[in-house]
């Protein structure tokens, strides 16, 4: 993965495909403890304590299509390249909380990319799992929140094309204003 | 300095959105319209899967094709990413392999506005799976 919102895209994938009413995505870039955090915390079907153990191993998944299952794996990859953790909790029919922390100054920390346009894929998401990001720096924070997009669009789909390329272009612009590092 | 947009904003443009809709026959009706399932999944992403959803999403907008362009998990092709399952309405869905924005150009103006079939179909006997 080039980018951290490429992983995110991935993982995020994950609550969306475990039936979560909500999904929080919260980053947190903080230079004085050189962290760069990224959490995902949802209310979807949760995992056993024997799927819990497996789920970092490359060869597992509960797909049927194929027998390697990569969007856990390459995160936790991702942290631990760059000095820093990775940690996942889950509890059956609870739900399922992920936290990778990174070096926000390594050098091998992918760039954050284009989260705007993960965030617009998951907000279209098959199984209607609300999504609310949550990015924090010491200069401030941004908080986008398809509850309240969905809301404010009345009965325009959230998939239509202006509105994506409208809502893309907000997310980068509110983000310009606090993001610490690309 | 320029205004950033904002949810207020957003009200606006989505009454604009909003009339255009109006005036459409079609509607949202999923089955009058051309489906493009993009698969993203791990496999897919890092191929360029997002790119070339966005590529779908802009081009069928600015050529005015009614369209709807949604994420599906993996299709078992991971040889093959970034895959598409295009649909045509009444007609059997096929599968398009290495979907990259050449790709997905040749797509739109051959499959998708004159309905020819393009090279790449991957495999001939696909049924599109539910997971």
């Amino acid at each position: 993965m080039i980018e951290l919102s490429l992983h995110i895209l991935d993982v995020a994938q994950n609550s969306i495909r475990a039936k979560a009413k909500n999904l929080a995505i919260n980053i947190e870039e903080q230079l004085s403890n050189d962290s760069y955090q990224i959490e995902f915390i949802d209310d979807g079907s949760g995992m056993s304590g024997e799927q819990l153990k497996k789920v970092t191993d490359p060869f597992f998944t509960t797909r049927k299509t194929r027998k390697v299952g990569l969007g856990i794996p390459l995160l936790k990859h991702t942290a631990e390249q760059t000095g820093g953790r990775f940690e996942i909790k889950s509890e059956l029919g609870k739900g399922t909380r992920l936290t990778a922390s990174l070096g926000l100054s390594h050098i091998d920390r992918p760039v954050l990319g284009d989260i705007a346009g993960t965030l617009m894929i998951l907000a279209n998401n098959e199984f209607s799992t609300e999504i609310k990001y949550h990015h924090k720096t010491e200069n401030g924070t941004y908080i986008f929140d398809t509850e309240e997009i969905k809301k404010s669009l009345e009965d325009v789909p959230l998939s239509n094309p202006e509105i994506q390329l409208y809502l893309k272009e907000m997310i980068k612009e509110n983000l310009e204003q606090i993001q610490i590092s690309e | 300095m320029t205004k950033i947009k904002s949810l207020a904003d957003l009200k606006k443009l989505k009454d604009e959105v909003q009339s255009k809709i109006k005036l459409r026959e079609k509607g949202d009706h999923p089955e009058n319209l051309v489906q493009i399932k993009v698969s993203m999944a791990t496999c897919g992403i890092a191929s360029g899967a997002k790119e070339t959803m966005n590529y779908f999403i802009e081009t069928l907008d600015n050529q005015g094709v009614d369209a709807l362009v949604t994420q599906t998990g993996c299709m078992g092709y991971c040889y093959a990413e970034p895959t598409i399952e295009l649909t045509i309405p009444g007609k059997e869905p096929v599968i398009y392999g290495f979907v990259d924005k050449v790709k997905a150009q040749e797509i739109i103006d051959k499959h998708v506005i004159k309905n020819e079939l393009v090279d790449g179909i991957i495999p001939v006997n696909y049924k599109t799976i539910d997971d």
